[in-house]
């Protein structure tokens, strides 16, 4: 099949922004275990960077593995009742609720971080604890948690399914436990993996929020940039890669599935 | 209990954290602007120091570029991926999604790599080409964070057109350029404003690759940091992210209510 002019064009747009994505970021791959950059791969491949990477930084890596699950274990007590709440009240005042609650998607992190400051900066034994840091996590992660449950749960009939065990005597919290949370459970992972993404990677609001004792993954990332040789900085990338690529692909399939079910 | 008190119960641990952690610091946070000597007139004086008008107008313009740009670049990679089923399809249409969440200070990092002192294309054209500690890199950065979101928007926008209206328009004799005019860019018009919305409030916000690029671009987001954590002029920092946060709200508002999705405004 003969192929147009425009074709090839539109062909050819796709490879360079393809190029442009993906290049820096095999570069930065490369140079994490290369063991001078400036002589390039010739000059051996090594693991010493990723070692320096542990040594310095494993903290922060383990920082913010906790948060990321602290965070996930109070979206989904927060938001799966929430959700469940707005799913049987779909009226204004909900559309409203959801609406506010999304607030931290549209503001950036940067103003909240200056808004939450403000407010509980003075709170000393706040303040310096990691929870001020899981705070600025939740605020940020909880509207996905909440949109992509309740648009799994607006999606299917979920009032007959709780009022045929109604009438079997189970109690409401019965009822949720036993018919709602199993219902919305690919709703539940979607979010989820978005939740433990989106607090790994986060760092406009982290970087106001947290102190020179709590530094995250993130945290970490930008301050190996502004004070590391290359290599390390790269390494460091590198390992951040290797956490955050098979999550993203989860979340991805994970939201895939939930949308499909939701329709 | 009763179904009535459950059914509210479910939503109390979602109003306290709502009120303590986002309703009072944000009142908290427009107080705070009102707090210096020219009180709420603090909004005018953003209009009538050239500094932050050049900051603000730097920004705006950066955001819109940016937009533009990646409108056109995704919109055509968009319809290559939709129309077209090739090996490696999907593979493309990974390294074309998966930076959707890189943080922006990574995404700062991976653009010095390309265009700083020891970055590829300096090392390649030696001594001329380092583009990334300005305007260019961090044009270059939003860039890189702007195409798989508009990219996403799009393609899910093409899936939803009617093939039959580019089967008419072809056997009525319309050649392929009045096709993309006439049929397809009029029904993804919903989407590309949404898309491009999302991509100028995200730019205008960004924060992690400025700062990874230099800390001398004026951006509002760097000038809200510095003012805030360098020059402790609290009550400015707080009307500007006051501003800041309003327009990209109200723009993010409008995307939703023409298009109907939702996309972090990270990096």
């Amino acid at each position: 099949m003969k192929r147009s002019l425009a074709w090839w064009l539109q062909c050819a747009v796709t490879l360079v922004i393809a190029a442009f994505l993906l290049v820096p970021a095999i570069q930065s791959i490369l140079a994490g275990v290369t063991a001078n950059y400036f002589r390039g791969l010739s000059s051996g491949l090594t693991l010493k960077w990723i070692g320096r990477v542990w040594e310095l930084y494993s903290a922060s890596i383990f920082l913010s593995l906790w948060l990321a699950i602290a965070c996930l274990v109070v979206t989904l007590v927060i938001g799966v009742p929430a959700a469940y709440a707005l799913a049987r009240n779909p009226g204004r005042l909900s559309r409203m609720l959801e609406e506010f609650i999304s607030l931290p998607l549209a503001i950036p992190g940067l103003a909240l971080a200056l808004a939450l400051l403000q407010l509980y900066g003075t709170l000393s034994g706040f303040r310096t604890s990691w929870t001020f840091i899981l705070v600025g996590h939740v605020l940020y992660t909880l509207p996905f948690m909440v949109r992509s449950v309740l648009a799994v749960l607006m999606a299917m009939d979920f009032r007959s399914l709780e009022e045929s065990a109604a009438t079997l005597g189970a109690s409401a919290f019965t009822r949720f436990r036993t018919v709602i949370v199993p219902n919305a459970m690919p709703g539940i992972l979607a979010g989820a993996l978005t939740v433990v993404t989106l607090s790994i990677g986060e760092f406009n609001l982290t970087w106001m929020l947290h102190t020179p004792y709590l530094k995250t993954l993130p945290v970490g990332l930008a301050d190996s940039y502004a004070s590391m040789r290359l290599e390390v900085a790269s390494a460091y990338t590198l390992v951040f890669f290797a956490m955050i690529v098979p999550l993203l692909m989860a979340m991805q399939w994970a939201s895939a599935r939930a949308q499909r079910i939701a329709q | 209990m009763s179904d009535r008190t459950f059914v509210t119960a479910c939503l109390v641990p979602l109003a306290v954290f709502t009120l303590a952690f986002l309703a009072l610091p944000l009142v908290r946070l427009v107080q705070a602007s009102f707090e210096s000597e020219a009180g709420w007139q603090i909004y005018l004086q953003i209009l009538q120091t050239p500094r932050y008008l050049e900051t603000l107008v730097n920004t705006v313009l950066v955001s819109l570029a940016v937009s533009l740009a990646a409108l056109v670049l995704a919109t055509t990679a968009g319809l290559f991926l939709a129309r077209n089923r090739f090996i490696g399809r999907g593979l493309l249409l990974s390294v074309l999604t998966l930076p959707l969440a890189f943080p922006g200070v990574v995404i700062g990092f991976l653009i010095i790599l390309l265009g700083g002192r020891q970055g590829l294309f300096n090392q390649l054209l030696p001594g001329h080409i380092v583009f990334a500690y300005s305007l260019t890199g961090l044009f270059l950065g939003y860039l890189y964070f702007s195409i798989p979101r508009v990219l996403l928007t799009v393609m899910a926008a093409v899936e939803k057109l009617d093939p039959a209206l580019e089967e008419a328009a072809r056997t009525l004799g319309a050649s392929p350029w009045r096709i993309v005019i006439d049929v397809i860019l009029p029904g993804l018009a919903p989407s590309l404003v949404a898309a491009g919305a999302i991509a100028f409030a995200t730019a205008m916000g960004a924060f992690g690759t400025a700062f990874t690029l230099a800390t001398n671009i004026d951006v509002l987001p760097m000038v809200i940091y510095t003012e805030f954590t360098l020059s402790a002029n609290i009550a400015m920092a707080s009307a500007l992210s006051v501003l800041l946060g309003m327009v990209t709200w109200a723009l993010l508002y409008v995307a939703r209510s023409f298009a109907g999705t939702t996309v972090a405004a990270g990096g």
